[in-house]
Formats: structure tokens, sequence, C-alpha cells
């Protein structure tokens, strides 16, 4: 192995650590949530500044590599993707972050029926399973399951979607439960951020990869349709 | 903007040195005004072709060519081509500084004198205007009389660069004209480049990948003889076709 090929690895085996702590950080803040725990919260609260020193780190490799290596084609695409890649991770452990502290205020559990209703588990679930398969894609080099988790995320977006609805009736139905249900809101909200982010770094993976664009793409799409 | 017209063109193009078959069948058309970088490793070809386009090989025992090179369309192997007319069309620039041993001004007007011109006012106004595009007029001004060997090496190449514009050229050849320079004078020599092409059309051979990067618009990878891509440099340097050219510019050959 040449030497650009291992110091290619040192960061990509750095981003790989930086992944499985951001993966724990979500089934955390899951555990969090469902069983109001508050100490598991603030834990996760805490580790987050771990998750923010990896950001750094990397970044700081990143900024070495290309200084030392002055890196061409498929080595350059990795390093700008892994760059982008790191500050989506990055992301969606604040966004873990931020659900935790909602889960830190809370007094009790959720109320069983509302969390049902809204789907906001199981919008959890998606998100975690979305954010496994896309690390998978990554390690294999697997742009098609790149592309099925771009396309998982309309899942997300469509639970998102129908919250705002589900909310208002229920907040109006009952509206002693008011401040619960808004904190569900704010963590749907979250999730549906997640989505997002795993979907960026997706979108990288193919970057990478195959040197194709797809970010926007629906935006040109739209603009098509306009015309 | 108008489109550009292609200066150099390789229809169909094999050489060989002697049984040694050095260039297969190259294809390619360079645009005026831009430059060209020609890569790959060594003995993969790019500086036999190179050559060809002025026709240097052309005394190099058992070497020949079969295909056209054309020139503003027209053939520089056809019988009425004279190699001295052709050169005054096609400069070149060497690796290696190669100054005449005489002095600076000598050096720079020594194609016009051969050529038959005398009159020293012409030749000096001449002088002047090709150390100025090399940018080393500053440099030069007042010791053109002092030997050429004197110079720096930096200096001495971007003399010989001048002493090629001299003659006006339309095309200038340039056989890694900045790796036997430091840092410094290699910038200068790119940074020439850059402001040449708005006169020239220029083609470069060069073994520094990010030296192609920068000063080139086209890039050509040549392997075994063969030209294995050509594409804008843009495209050769993010994301190449050809797995060959992707394993020579990110170093992982052979």
């Amino acid at each position: 192995m040449n030497q650009l090929d291992i110091e290619l690895n040192r960061i990509k085996t750095k981003l790989m650590e930086m992944w499985d702590l951001v993966e724990y950080q979500l089934q955390a803040g899951r555990e969090a949530m469902l069983t109001a725990n508050k100490e598991l919260a603030e834990q996760v609260v805490k580790r987050d500044r771990k998750v923010n020193q990896f950001d750094i780190k990397i970044d700081r490799m990143c900024e070495n590599f290309l200084a030392l290596y002055t890196p061409v084609a498929v080595d350059l695409r990795l390093v700008l993707a892994i760059l982008k890649i790191n500050s989506n991770l990055e992301r969606i452990g604040d966004t873990v972050e931020g659900v935790a502290h909602f889960v830190a205020k809370l007094d009790a559990p959720f109320n069983l029926d509302l969390l049902e209703q809204t789907k906001v588990v199981h919008m959890y679930d998606e998100a975690e399973k979305m954010f496994a398969n896309c690390r998978v894609a990554f390690i294999n080099n697997d742009t098609d399951l790149a592309k099925q988790v771009i396309k998982h995320d309309k899942t997300l977006n469509k639970i998102y979607r129908k919250s705002d609805k589900i909310m208002t009736q229920y907040m109006t139905a009952k509206p002693d439960m008011i401040a619960e249900a808004l904190a569900i809101l704010s963590i749907i909200k979250k999730i549906e951020r997640v989505g997002d982010q795993v979907t960026n770094i997706a979108e990288e993976i193919i970057f990478y990869r195959d040197a194709k664009v797809v970010k926007h793409k629906s935006d040109k799409k739209k603009k098509k349709k306009e015309q | 903007m108008s489109k550009k017209h292609n200066k150099l063109e390789a229809k169909n193009l094999n050489a060989y040195y002697g049984d040694f078959h050095a260039l297969k069948n190259i294809n390619i058309a360079m645009d005026e005004k831009n430059v060209t970088a020609f890569i790959g490793p060594s003995g993969c070809g790019k500086s036999t072709f190179l050559r060809t386009l002025n026709r240097m090989n052309d005394y190099i025992e058992g070497f020949r060519v079969e295909g056209d090179i054309l020139l503003d369309g027209r053939d520089i192997y056809a019988k009425d081509v004279r190699v001295d007319e052709l050169r005054k069309e096609v400069g070149m620039v060497f690796q290696k500084p190669n100054p005449f041993p005489k002095s600076i001004f000598e050096n720079v007007v020594y194609g016009l004198k051969i050529q038959g011109i005398k009159k020293k006012s012409i030749l000096e106004e001449a002088a002047e205007q090709s150390l100025r595009q090399a940018a080393l007029w500053e440099e030069v001004k007042d010791k053109l009389d002092k030997s050429a060997l004197a110079l720096s090496g930096g200096q001495q190449q971007r003399l010989c660069i001048a002493r090629a514009l001299a003659i006006s050229p339309s095309v200038l050849l340039m056989d890694e004209p900045a790796s036997a320079l430091d840092p410094i004078s290699t910038a200068k020599i790119e940074e020439l480049i850059y402001e040449l092409k708005n006169d020239y059309t220029i083609v470069i051979v060069t073994h520094n990948m990010q030296q192609a990067g920068r000063v080139s618009d086209y890039t050509a990878f040549f392997y075994m003889g063969e030209l294995v891509e050509y594409n804008k440099t843009k495209s050769m340097f993010t994301s190449p076709k050809n797995e060959r050219t992707q394993n020579y510019i990110t170093g992982r050959f052979g």
C-alpha cells in the first residue's frame, strides 16, 4: 500500500469511529425518549462533546492530507466527501443532543397513545435504519444502497407532513397535553432533519464513487416541470 | 466568443524507431491559443509525439512516421514543406536550459540573424519585445552584452523562451520546461505560459501532475505509445474516464 492509501485509510478509520459514536448516540437518544430516562439523556448531551472533537480532528486530518498529498480524481472526491460526511455526522450528533434536551425535561414517559398516533417511534426506527444502511453503503462503496437510502427519506417526510394535523387535533381534544404534544412535535422535526442529513451523506457517497452530483436533483426536476 | 480552430491535428499517426512502434494510431486535435499538456510515464511516447510536431525526430536514424500531422490544416510532413520554415512557425523549449555561449542579446536575436535580418534597430526592438514577453526584460536590460551562461537556471530557461519567441512562431512546444528549476522559477515559467497562451498555441510535456493541472486547458494521457485519454484538464483531474488514467494521475501505477 502506498503512503497516500495509508493516510486515506487513517482518515477513513477515524470517520468510521465517529460514525459508530453517532449511531450509539442515536440509539441512546431513542432509549431515553421511550423510557423518559433523564440520566441517559444527560449522558447523550455530554457525549456530544466527543462527537465535536471527532469533527475537529477529521477536519484537521483532511486539511493536512490536501496540503501534503494534493490528491486528484477519486482520491480528491473521497476527501471532499469525507469533509462533508463529517459535518453531517456532527450535525446528526447535535440533533440527537437536541432530542436529549427535550427528554431531560420530562417528568414522566410520553403518553403512549400520542406516540402511537404520531408514529414518532416508527419514524425514529426508520431514521436509524437509514443511518445504518448509509454506513454500509460507505464501507462497501455501494452506490445502489446509497440511492435506496435517499429514497427511504420519503417515508420520514411523509410522517413529518402528517404530524401537524394529528397534533392540532390532539391538542384541541386534550388541552392539558399541549406541552407534551409540542415536545413530541419538536422531536419529530428533529428526526426529519436527521433524515435529510443522512440523505446528504448518501449523496456524498455517490459523488465519491460515481463522480456524479445527485444533490438538489429534485430542484432541477421541479424547474423543468415549471418550464 | 468565436470558436477556436484546430491549430494542430494528428490523424492516424504512427511512429517507429526502427522496429519499435513508438506511437500507435494517434488521433488528436489541439485548438489554437490553448495549452495542451501531455502526461504519461517515461517511454510512453509523449516526447516522441511532441518532437514530431516540428520534425525534431527527422535526423534520428530509423525513425519514420505514417499518417498526417496538420498545422493549420497543412501536412507538415508533405514533400514541399521546408523544415526551417516549419520551425519558424513551431518553436521549441527543452528540459534543460540551453543558451548559446554568447551574450544575452545574441542569444535572443540568433534566429533572426540566421534569417538574414541585420538591421540593428529591428534586432534591438525584437530582443526587447521577446525578453519582455518572456518576463526577463527587467532583470537583464542592463546587461544584454553579458554572457547568457552567467544567468541563473530559471533566467536561462526564460531566455530560451525569449529566443523561441523572437522568430514569432504561432506554436510553442515545451518539453518539461520547468523540471530542472526551483519552485520560484517554476512559478515564473507557469505564469509565463498563462500569459503566452493569449498569443500562442502551447503544447507542454510534463511529469508534474499539478503543473499540468495548473497551466493547461486540455490534457492528453499517453501510455505505451497510445493516446489513452484526451479531455479538458478539469475533467481529467476530477473524473477521468479511463482507469489507466486514474491510476496514473493518482500515483497508483503498476
